[in-house]
């Protein structure tokens, strides 16, 4: 019995949810096939006929630029029709429920969803209502998961680090607000990274989080002394206003990533970052337009993981 | 009985040499093609740097086969806006994966000319294709396919095969 509901009956993936229960084999499939897209962005066409004649609606219901536009750039590169559903302004407002709002795009011939929803969980309820009648890709769902973020993260480390099996990985800031974090911490585990660090206030670090196979620091000197990777996460300034935080400045202070304090890592350390950035709060500008700063081959290297992940799972 | 892929290498060369320049742009086809264009690249000594497709994302079996696993990043090192083109695949059956290749090459730019060389053109076409360049034709029993393999040394190999392999080369992927 299959419990998994991004597996299809043989196994393979029918929606891409979440990276915690995939197999080792499925996230690497996906981080080798975008290796061979990445060639695509230099020639002259910078498309390629696979997903010709499918239909990839962009369901966003939270504001978000960076993704969504990867997402549509992905699906114009793989030669899909993209519609992009601004739903501020959709039937959502005048009361029909999100599954109604599926059942309707499936009525015109949706093949695929890319689903960003603040409520953690939507992809899956979206998914499994729909089971195989298309494909469902999770852009982010409330502090759940960002499935694609995590292995465009996984890719960019192995890009820069070739291998993860002797690494040192830092995620520092609010990890317990943080989608990225978990699907982060999930790929980097299951691909056999020995050495994953979580640092940030006791406050924005999950009770338990240890159990999902990591260190906990409450210090970021001690945290991401001789670390490989250092990855920041974005301070979410709607939590600034509450008991969790104290103000920007005060947060730079203890947790904002410095030269000074990059130069504990490894010298040949990266800087990694999802975005948006804010400077001055998790980053100091020097460091993130510094030369061990990868954030915006990040960007790139996103297109080519979301290729991989709609062709994949266009193609089961 | 299969020919020797070693002696039809030969045979493929003396065929190409006296049509191939400087200004050649050499592509092999993922896998089987690919070993054999390196081969015939070093031998003819060209100066343009090899090129090579994995065409997966240009077959027209998409929506039955699903994407290959292991697809590799196809490198296209020169200018193919202008220039002729020897595609080198290791058989010839369908047509399509030829197709698929000259598809994708129409991405980099528009050649001048392409030509077709490949070790074994087996028939059985499915698309008004065919080769300059044969090593041989050979006849291959319905529901099998013709394989080239690639031992440690880099000597080629054809071999007959049951079933489609993971990876199985040219036009046998189908």
């Amino acid at each position: 019995m299959n419990r998994n509901p991004q597996l299809d009956e043989k196994g393979a993936l029918q929606h891409l949810l979440t990276i915690e229960g995939l197999p080792r084999e499925i996230l690497t499939h996906i981080l080798d096939t975008a290796a061979s897209f990445i060639g695509v962005a230099d020639r002259e066409v910078k498309k390629v006929p696979l997903l010709r004649g499918k239909s990839v609606f962009n369901l966003f219901f939270e504001p978000s630029t960076r993704t969504r536009t990867t997402f549509e750039i992905a699906a114009k590169r793989l030669s899909a029709d993209v519609i992009n559903l601004n739903i501020a302004t959709s039937s959502q407002t005048k009361g029909e429920t999100l599954l109604d709002t599926v059942d309707n795009l499936l009525a015109m011939h949706a093949d695929m969803f890319v689903v960003r929803h603040a409520q953690s969980g939507a992809a899956h309820l979206i998914a499994r209502h729909i089971g195989p009648r298309g494909h469902v890709i999770n852009a982010g769902d409330g502090r759940h998961s960002h499935p694609t973020q995590g292995l465009l993260d996984m890719y960019t480390i192995r890009h820069y680090k070739r291998d993860f099996s002797r690494l040192s990985v830092a995620i520092v800031g609010d990890v317990l607000h943080s989608r990225v974090a978990r699907s982060l911490i999930h790929a980097l585990t299951t691909l056999g990274t020995p050495d994953v660090r979580v640092i940030g206030p006791k406050t924005l670090l999950p009770t338990g989080v240890e159990r999902l196979g990591v260190r906990e620091f409450h210090d970021l000197r001690r945290g991401i002394a001789d670390c490989d990777v250092v990855v920041m996460l974005r301070v979410q300034n709607e939590r600034m206003s509450g008991a969790l935080l104290p103000s920007a400045q005060e947060f730079f202070k203890s947790w904002g990533l410095t030269a000074e304090r990059l130069a504990l890592a490894k010298p040949d350390a990266i800087v990694m970052h999802p975005g948006p950035l804010n400077r001055g709060v998790e980053i100091d500008s020097a460091v993130a337009d510094g030369v061990q700063s990868v954030i915006l081959a990040q960007v790139t290297f996103g297109i080519a993981v979301r290729m991989a992940a709609m062709s994949i799972l266009a193609g089961n | 009985m299969l020919p020797d892929a070693e002696s039809l290498i030969e045979r493929l060369l003396r065929q190409l040499r006296a049509h191939v320049s400087s200004e050649t742009g050499m592509v092999g086809i993922v896998t089987g093609g690919a070993w054999l264009a390196e081969r015939l690249h070093r031998s003819l000594g060209l100066a343009t740097p090899l090129g090579r497709l994995d065409i997966s994302f240009y077959r027209d079996d998409f929506d039955e086969a699903g994407l290959h696993h292991q697809v590799k990043p196809s490198q296209i090192p020169f200018d193919v806006q202008g220039r002729k083109i020897l595609l080198v695949d290791d058989v010839l059956y369908t047509g399509r994966t030829v197709r698929a290749a000259m598809n994708e090459l129409f991405d980099y730019g528009r050649p001048a000319a392409i030509e077709l060389a490949v070790l074994v053109d087996r028939g059985g076409r499915e698309l008004p294709i065919a080769a300059q360049y044969t090593g041989e034709t050979v006849a291959v029993p319905p529901g099998k396919i013709l394989v080239l393999d690639r031992d440690d040394n880099g000597a080629l190999s054809l071999h007959l095969s049951d079933r489609r392999r993971e990876r199985t080369t040219g036009d046998a992927r189908r």
